[in-house]
């Protein structure tokens, strides 16, 4: 690698070549503060909050988008400096929504943390006209509030990532806003509902839709049996929300949390999965030996689903008719569950606790109602049950590990990795490989399709075919591998796609780490680390060596994509508008 | 000032969808083809409605949001039809301080439309403008091509009388 010789505040590094002033300081131990920011996805030097001094410069620099040069001198702590940030900090106040102490984001604002600080005495210091800011609450999975938005451009960012760029800046000057064309609400356009938005944003101004009241007063109706599912990505975040290290398994003491915040019953999303799995296998050998569509795409994902829709409806045929493992269980909940312990299933509430917004939309799609009720009734997501906790008063360090309940709590490792970009495709591998050739495999994992890339293609033999495979997370990757498959470029025969990049462990319903964290460390890793090592500790590993599995599939009376399976597992889809 | 959106139902004729068709082929695979691509469209329509900035997002195959955030930053583009007779008064410096504001008020308070706006039957659109360059003339406003200045509030009356005999 390429180095030079720099100087920060007087003393001398080498770093490397092509670095920013923002990534070399850091190098040094210096952080230079961000506003706009975001690696990777929003280096555009507009919040003027990294400012900082270079010898021989005209006038101040951005340092997160300055590269460093031989020689360069740079100091990030003059008074000219500290002015500059301060003046930035208390102009973005001048036009701020101040209510931090019902803020959502209160504690974890990356605003409020620079005021904090850098010193910020006054938060009126200077007056005038304040935007009024417009409120969007038209969508089932966030809120936008403008009044707390510092027009960073961080959401428009993520959204154009994900190929979806329904949000924008629209007018200029003092009336620029962030929205969508002609004004229309979210609701409108074609808003995929991954949330990615929100956890770009460094303020309160894009928030998930809270369920939290709705879940609380379920619980406190003495006529309702409230029953929980999590899914697998959940526990490898949530220790976040409580000062643990990022890719902490936190499977136990969240079970223990939820019990003593009221559930009746404590379920695992990895049931569901493995149910998944033995339904998108079955579909899979379906389709290849009687010719159906091909690829099979999975659809676990109803933020990409609804990208499918919205994007490509010509190719929502090719998607898996399964419903999602979130689904899945919502269903056996309420006919299987309810069935056997005798409970009439108009009682029950059905709550899922994801790392995704988009499964609020999910829930309320057609079709989504094996027993004519919803499978699921309330969908929170990680960020609410953190907050759950937090209202209740629950020391979560201090909590015991505990066990799911037994019925739904039974999963095997393949439904764990379910929450890892290329986990669903390998679950499902196990699964295909041990069925067609009617034996136990040992080597149960598929290491080509792992790790956190965006694309990933492999080739495997399965009962004497080769089975030519595709694994994608983010949907700007999905959107190039689709309209390869739209244009008849591609031949794959399964697809696995996941909407948020790294898949559901980066869900927008996810703890939000800031962008000092989030540009410098690998996030979606460390939490998949989490899950694979669970999945290699598990005795079970394979979803249909799983007993309650074979259980649920007594009672349907028939085996994996039967005709029961298919009133109960199976949903369909719709074509939407991109415009 | 935020850009108007029309509510008048958009009316397009198949020469003029054609030509924007033709207009969007000739540029889909240049970089930065939004901004010819509304300036274009606009030549042919007098304004962009949502119906015209969907086609011109498809044809370019971006986003609309991005077509539209283009369309509300630049102050040429206009989001509502001109009417048959477009009234622009200038509110430059001189303009201004010689009174314009009070013309346009009763340019508002008789047309019964905003400025950006464009009135339900299509005679008359208003325009707020920056420096014509026709400062000695202050306050001035333009109809069309007629030019009037060194206007007082009641002037409006007798000259929109003009246009609707």
């Amino acid at each position: 690698m390429d180095m030079v010789n720099i100087k920060i505040n007087g003393m001398s590094y080498e770093v490397a070549a092509g670095s920013t002033i923002l990534e070399a300081a850091r190098e040094a131990g210096i952080d230079i503060p961000t506003l706009c920011f975001l690696k990777d996805i929003n280096q555009i030097g507009a919040c003027r909050m990294c400012m900082v001094e270079v010898k021989g410069a005209r006038s101040l620099v951005a340092a997160c988008v300055y590269p460093v040069n031989e020689g360069m001198e740079v100091f990030t702590n003059t008074p000219k400096v500290q002015k500059s940030r301060k003046m930035t900090l208390e102009m973005l106040l001048s036009v701020h929504d101040k209510k931090c102490l019902s803020c959502k984001r209160s504690g974890t604002c990356e605003l409020q943390k620079l005021c904090n600080d850098m010193g910020i005495s006054d938060e009126n210091r200077f007056e005038g006209a304040v935007p009024a800011g417009k409120k969007d609450y038209s969508t089932l999975h966030l809120e936008r509030d403008n009044a707390k938005c510092i027009l960073c451009r961080r959401c428009v960012a993520a959204c154009q990532q994900q190929h979806v760029a329904v949000i924008g800046a629209n007018n200029r000057g003092f009336d620029t806003e962030i929205g969508c064309a002609f004004e229309q609400p979210l609701s409108y356009v074609s808003c995929v509902s991954c949330g990615q938005c929100i956890n770009a944003c460094p303020t309160g101004a894009l928030t998930e839709k809270d369920c939290t009241q709705d879940v609380i007063d379920a619980i406190n109706d003495p006529d309702k049996i409230v029953i929980v599912q999590t899914a697998p990505a959940v526990r490898a975040a949530l220790g976040e929300e409580f000062g643990m290290p990022i890719g902490t398994n936190v499977e136990g003491k969240m079970v223990a949390a939820l019990r003593r915040l009221g559930f009746d019953k404590v379920f695992d999303t990895d049931f569901g999965a493995d149910m998944t799995i033995m339904e998108e296998a079955t579909e899979f050998i379906d389709r290849v030996k009687n010719g159906g569509k091909l690829p099979i795409i999975t659809s676990c994902s109803p933020g990409w689903v609804k990208f499918c829709e919205h994007y490509y409806p010509n190719l929502t045929e090719n998607l898996s008719s399964c419903k999602s493992p979130q689904q899945m269980a919502g269903a056996l909940i309420k006919t299987w569950y309810a069935e056997k312990e005798g409970i009439d299933p108009s009682k029950i509430v059905s709550v899922s606790v994801m790392p995704c917004v988009a499964k609020k939309f999910e829930i309320m799609r057609n079709d989504e109602a094996a027993a004519g009720l919803p499978d699921v009734d309330i969908s929170i997501s990680t960020r609410e049950l953190a907050r759950m906790i937090k209202m209740a008063q629950l020391n979560f360090a201090r909590l015991p590990e505990e066990d799911f309940d037994p019925a739904m709590g039974v999963s095997t490792g393949a439904a764990t990795i379910f929450g890892a970009t290329g986990g669903v495709l390998e679950a499902a591998l196990r699964t295909a490989a041990d069925v067609l050739e009617g034996t136990d495999h040992a080597n149960v994992e598929y290491k080509e399709i792992r790790g956190t890339q965006g694309f990933k293609e492999a080739i495997y033999k399965v009962a004497g075919m080769d089975v030519k495979v595709a694994v994608v997370s983010g949907l700007n990757n999905a959107n190039e591998l689709l309209s390869k498959i739209e244009k008849g470029e591609a031949d794959y025969h399964i697809v696995e796609v996941m909407c948020c990049p790294g898949g559901c462990v980066n869900g927008g319903g996810q703890p939000i780490q800031p962008s000092s964290v989030r540009s410098f460390t690998d996030i979606k890793a460390l939490r998949a680390k989490a899950l694979y090592d669970e999945d290699e500790a598990k005795t079970l590993r394979k979803s249909h060596l799983n007993p309650v599995v074979h259980e649920c599939y007594e009672w349907m009376g028939g085996p994996a994509g039967c005709h029961k399976a298919h009133e109960i597992l199976h949903t369909t889809y719709v074509k939407r508008d991109r415009f | 000032m935020q850009k108007r959106i029309s509510s008048i139902p958009f009316t397009d004729t198949p020469e003029q969808h054609q030509k924007l068709l033709d207009l969007l082929e000739k540029l889909k695979d240049e970089k930065g083809a939004v901004m010819p691509a509304l300036q274009g469209a606009q030549e042919i329509y007098g304004y962009l409605p949502i119906e015209v900035q969907k086609e011109v997002a498809r044809g370019l195959n971006v986003s609309l949001e991005e077509v539209y955030g283009v369309s509300t930053f630049y102050s040429q583009f206009s989001l509502t039809p001109k009417g048959k007779y477009n009234v622009s008064i200038c509110l430059g410096t001189a303009c201004y301080v010689k009174g314009a504001d009070k013309v346009l008020d009763r340019l508002v308070a008789k047309l019964g439309i905003q400025p950006e706006e464009c009135t339900p039957d299509g005679m008359f659109s208003l325009t707020a403008c920056r420096c014509i360059g026709a400062c000695g003339l202050a306050p001035v406003l333009t109809v069309n091509d007629d030019v009037y200045g060194r206007l007082v509030p009641e002037d409006v009356d007798k000259i929109l009388a003009k246009y609707t005999a």
